[in-house]
């Protein structure tokens, strides 16, 4: 009868179809979920996934006796996606690391998902310290940079440079709060005053109004308490509108294609603060010159610091002998790193990955001698002036 | 540094200004839906992908062809006006005996496709287009320094709004066109090709939307996003002014981009949605919208 | 009538034994709430002829409140998900009001503003958490009583409360008010003309469009344990046109098929395809537009009345 062939033809379509259940594998699972396609896609984006591959390359293929497979999505700067694709990860496809890429917000969000489905997440791109701190979890890694040691860096050598009263233009989301909060207490503790602030969304087209206002607080200091292209578009305006003739700006959080996008006529004389820096010593170097023959462009802080993060929670793995998520934590907590990206790093109890930090000024082009040739050094921090104390807020750190 | 209720005149001046760029842009936008809807009943939802397509067509015709901005004023609002006549003939001629409501959804699908796919191809992260050499200074205007570009845009936003009107209202092929609102048929019966009109109509409401995407290009970073919330704003401001109304399309354009300015001077976060508030009022009170007939 | 029977059955027993067939549960979950609400959408677009676009406002306020009440203060699930509903209840009224003043395109250019409104509105506003939206929203205790935490429970629950709304509609399409209503939508001049207050009609239909939406958003955020501004997006509202678009206006399972195809498209082709799949459904949607209007369930219902004729001609339609 034609109703049963229709039965029979649904659920022969049904068995077929992605509904059904995927196998559960018995292997070590990265995932990456970042912005691939937004205002923070040159940051990490495809070329951080080219940096995690290298890295297992790098690593031997497998640890374990057991093949490593990587995993990748988009999150579209929402943390609901963020954290479904985590989730689903977790529960359908035997998740056992993944690596945060960029945006707070999407990252406070998957770090409950870490809590829930005990998978360790490695923040990589996201800034916000609150990760280590109100929102901290004991799965959670933050591996590369946050909104304090950015702060601790950046705002202080522009307050002792002369910087003394700051209006700041903050994206409106969890990172630039954090960080425009970050950057305030290092003004007032180095006796400078904070006069205002404009909060604009992420990805806004048009900085003008927002300038404006900037400039109509007769403030020192434009803190851009932004990233991305947000950075680089509102610097633009800042310079289209005349508002750098009154203020300085303060780059608090930039990054090498930031200021390649940017030029170094618009960006000379900026300082910022940075986990690594392509030209440092022969070691990241060489990891550049590797890395730029597959992307053709040098790494950034980030990319260099997911490709350290895989290989850190590759040789914890074979160092435990299992991927169980507490055994491997507790032993990553137990660790130095020392690798091209962090020399004697070590992970703290709320989470921060404690490293050393530099402060740079983007060079001139009359004192660029290469391509990508941006940055001075100014001045290193060591780990712990970098990422300040712990602060208490993480339950973790009360033993 | 004079003030009004404690807030300096400079930083109101300023934002006036900028919204009055704004408000070029609305103008100009809704300028070609109330000529697209007075004449074809259509809603054309994509009118923001047509904006966002005349700015890449400008991009794209710099990095491609090398055609600077000055020509690409001309070529693009032409290339994507093509565009919308095919689209006319090919889609939305099918649909003219049905309830309206599906034009809309047309439209409103070909915006999905047209912005999905340059999303695709161009990332969500725009690009910048460079402000043509001849307009690169800066007005220094005492309570803000203006770039020279942005002059510019209301210059000509106004005067294309100018002739538009002109054109509709006070020529030959306008009193055309307006026939061709009133009766149709009987306008084909005295041997006007109709929908050749209503083809070029259809076109000439798209290309405006282009001219303004070309305009915009140097301003914001070229997305493919740019005109997704635009559009909206511009549905509200026709809305405001009278859905088939020229006049009333260009005037609520340019006054609710002075508005909105005013808006962020006094209170930011209402800035965004203090254009639907006022929609939702002028609708209670005068359903018909400010210069509409109805 | 016994193919359809047929086919409900077949649908109940493999909507019962989901978690049995290995399908992960929450993306059913998920469908079920769009299913929910595209199916509270045709209310208004199929069984109404009013075409809202603005409607994921009532879907995403609901989220949020719900979501605001359980992180903020702790409520009882149920009490949540009431409370959320009745927040979609009255922005519904609100904005219902506002837009039946006017009709067909105006009405829909208004919803589509005021939708924008409530979007703005949440962004800014401060318990919604802006970009971030609410996390950790816990599914807690229903009534106090049953423990909501497990994915099988909370699947059965979502079910259930989807055969009830179904089930809901289909009365009020059949009921004296859902005939005024079809009668207003056939011909609204004689339907004014015998004496109906046209107005107060269409606002009902509105206000319970807008109330079972708001329901299927309380749920949602209890599901994926969060509410976010996705759920207020022009880009959801845009979607759940096309939900009911695909699968049928006018029928009663088409909205249902309609968002089982969406969800799943944009979940599993979204892997194949990466982000085309925007593009791709903008295609479908005008394909539909031009040739599909129908939609799947209206085609399927169409076919078997021309078979039917076409056996005996003196079949009714």
């Amino acid at each position: 009868m034609k109703e049963q062939r229709l039965a029979m033809a649904l659920a022969a379509v049904w068995a077929v179809s992605p509904y059904a259940a995927r196998a559960a594998n018995d292997q070590v699972v990265i995932g990456d979920i970042d912005d691939m396609s937004g205002v923070y896609a040159d940051v990490l984006g495809a070329a951080g996934v080219e940096a995690i591959n290298m890295a297992i390359a790098d690593f031997g293929g497998s640890v374990l006796g057991k093949k490593i497979t990587t995993l990748s999505a988009d999150h579209q700067n929402k943390p609901d996606i963020g954290a479904s694709k985590f989730r689903q990860w977790a529960d359908e496809d035997g998740l056992t690391l993944l690596l945060g890429g960029s945006n707070t917000g999407v990252n406070i969000a998957m770090a409950k998902v870490a809590a829930a489905k005990k998978v360790p997440l490695f923040v990589i791109g996201a800034g916000g310290a609150s990760l280590t701190n109100e929102d901290c979890t004991a799965y959670t890694v933050h591996y590369v940079y946050d909104t304090t040691s950015l702060a601790n860096g950046t705002a202080t050598a522009i307050v002792n440079a002369g910087g003394k009263s700051w209006f700041y233009l903050t994206a409106d989301y969890a990172f630039g709060t954090q960080l425009q909060n970050a950057a305030s207490r290092v003004v007032e503790t180095h006796g400078g005053k904070n006069v205002g602030a404009v909060r604009v969304p992420l990805g806004a087209a048009d900085f003008s109004s927002f300038l404006l206002q900037a400039q109509a607080s007769g403030a020192q200091v434009l803190g851009l308490a932004n990233a991305g292209t947000d950075f680089s578009n509102s610097l633009k305006a800042a310079n289209e509108f005349g508002i750098t003739r009154t203020m300085k700006p303060a780059a608090l959080l930039a990054f090498l294609t930031d200021i390649h996008s940017l030029g170094l006529q618009t960006a000379q004389g900026l300082y910022l603060t940075t986990a690594w820096y392509w030209d440092l010593n022969p070691d990241t170097r060489a990891f550049a010159k590797r890395f730029f023959a597959k992307v053709n462009r040098e790494p950034t802080m980030d990319q260099a610091g997911i490709y350290s993060a895989t290989l850190t929670y590759l040789k914890a793995v074979k160092a435990v002998g299992s991927t169980d998520s507490d055994k491997v934590m507790a032993e990553l907590k137990r660790t130095r790193i020392n690798d091209m990206f962090a020399k004697d790093g070590y992970i703290r109890a709320d989470g921060v990955m404690v490293h050393e930090m530099y402060v740079m000024q983007v060079k001139s082009p009359q004192e660029s001698k290469y391509p990508w040739d941006y940055y001075k050094i100014v001045r290193k921090m060591n780990g712990e002036e970098a990422f300040g104390p712990i602060t208490g807020l993480c339950p973790l750190t009360h033993k | 540094m004079s003030h009004v209720f404690g807030i300096p005149v400079a930083v109101i001046l300023g934002q006036l200004t900028l919204g009055l760029v704004n408000g070029s842009f609305y103008a100009m936008l809704s300028l070609g839906l109330a000529v697209i809807f007075g004449l074809m009943g259509v809603v054309n939802f994509a009118h923001g992908a047509y904006y966002t397509l005349g700015a890449f067509a400008a991009l794209l015709g710099l990095q491609y062809l090398g055609i600077n901005y000055w020509a690409a004023l001309l070529l693009a609002p032409l290339a994507v006006g093509l565009l919308g006549i095919v689209v006319e003939r090919l889609l939305l001629r099918h649909l003219y005996g049905l309830d309206p409501l599906y034009g809309l959804l047309l439209t409103f699908g070909l915006a999905l496709t047209v912005e999905g796919s340059l999303h695709q191809v161009f990332g969500a992260s725009g690009q910048s287009y460079p402000v043509p050499s001849a307009l690169a200074g800066v007005l220094n205007l005492h309570f803000m320094f203006l770039p020279l570009y942005r002059a510019w845009v209301i210059l000509a936003s106004l005067v294309v709004c100018f002739s538009t009107w002109f054109v509709i209202e006070r020529t030959r092929l306008g009193a055309t066109l307006r026939a061709a609102t009133e009766n149709a048929p009987l306008l084909q019966a005295f041997g006007v090709n109709v929908p050749l009109l209503v083809a070029a109509t259809y076109g000439g409401g798209v290309a405006l939307a282009a001219l303004a995407g070309v305009l915009a290009s140097p301003v914001v970073l070229v997305n493919s996003h740019m005109g997704t919330e635009l559009v909206i704003v511009v549905f509200a401001v026709v809305v405001i002014g009278g859905m088939g109304s020229i006049v009333g399309a260009i005037v609520s354009g340019l006054v609710l981009g002075v508005i909105e300015g005013f808006t962020k001077v006094i209170y930011p976060e209402a800035s965004n949605i203090v254009v639907f508030v006022i929609m939702a009022l002028v609708l209670i009170v005068r359903p018909a919208g400010l210069f509409g007939r109805e | 009538m016994r193919a359809a029977r047929i086919l409900y059955a077949l649908a109940a027993l493999l909507a019962l034994g989901v978690p049995w067939l290995g399908v992960y549960p929450v993306f059913m979950m998920k469908l079920l709430c769009f299913a929910m609400f595209a199916c509270a959408y045709n209310l208004l677009l199929g069984f109404g002829r009013m075409l809202s676009f603005g409607h994921a406002a009532f879907f995403g306020s609901a989220a949020y409140a719900t979501a605001w009440l359980v992180t903020a203060h702790r409520a009882d699930s149920a009490l949540a998900i009431a409370a959320g509903t009745a927040v979609a209840a009255g922005l519904g009224l609100v904005i219902g009001a506002i837009a039946i003043r006017r009709r067909g395109i105006y009405f829909a250019m208004i919803t589509l503003a005021l939708g924008q409104l409530v979007y703005f509105v949440c962004l800014e506003a401060p318990f919604t958490g802006g970009e971030n939206g609410l996390q950790d929203v816990a599914r807690g205790w229903l009534f106090g009583i049953l423990p909501l935490r497990s994915d099988i429970v909370m699947y059965y629950l979502v079910l259930a409360a989807f055969v009830a709304v179904f089930v809901f509609i289909r009365r009020v399409v059949h009921s004296p008010f859902g005939q005024v209503l079809r009668a207003i939508r056939e011909n609204e001049a004689r339907a004014i003309s015998l004496g109906y207050d046209i107005n107060r009609y269409k606002l009902v239909a509105f206000v319970l469009s807008a109330t079972l939406a708001g329901f299927a958003g309380s749920l949602n955020s209890l599901v994926l344990g969060f509410a976010t501004l996705t759920g207020v997006q022009q880009s959801t509202s845009g979607e759940v046109i096309l939900m009911t678009l695909l699968g049928g206006t006018g029928t009663f399972f088409g909205p249902a098929v309609g968002a089982a195809l969406v969800v799943t498209l944009q979940e599993y082709l979204s892997d194949i395809v990466g982000g085309w799949v925007t593009a791709i459904i903008g295609v479908i949607f005008v394909a539909c537009v031009l040739s599909f209007r129908r939609g799947i369930v209206g085609e399927l219902a169409a076919l078997r009345l021309r078979r039917a004729v076409a056996r005996d001609p003196a079949t009714p339609a």
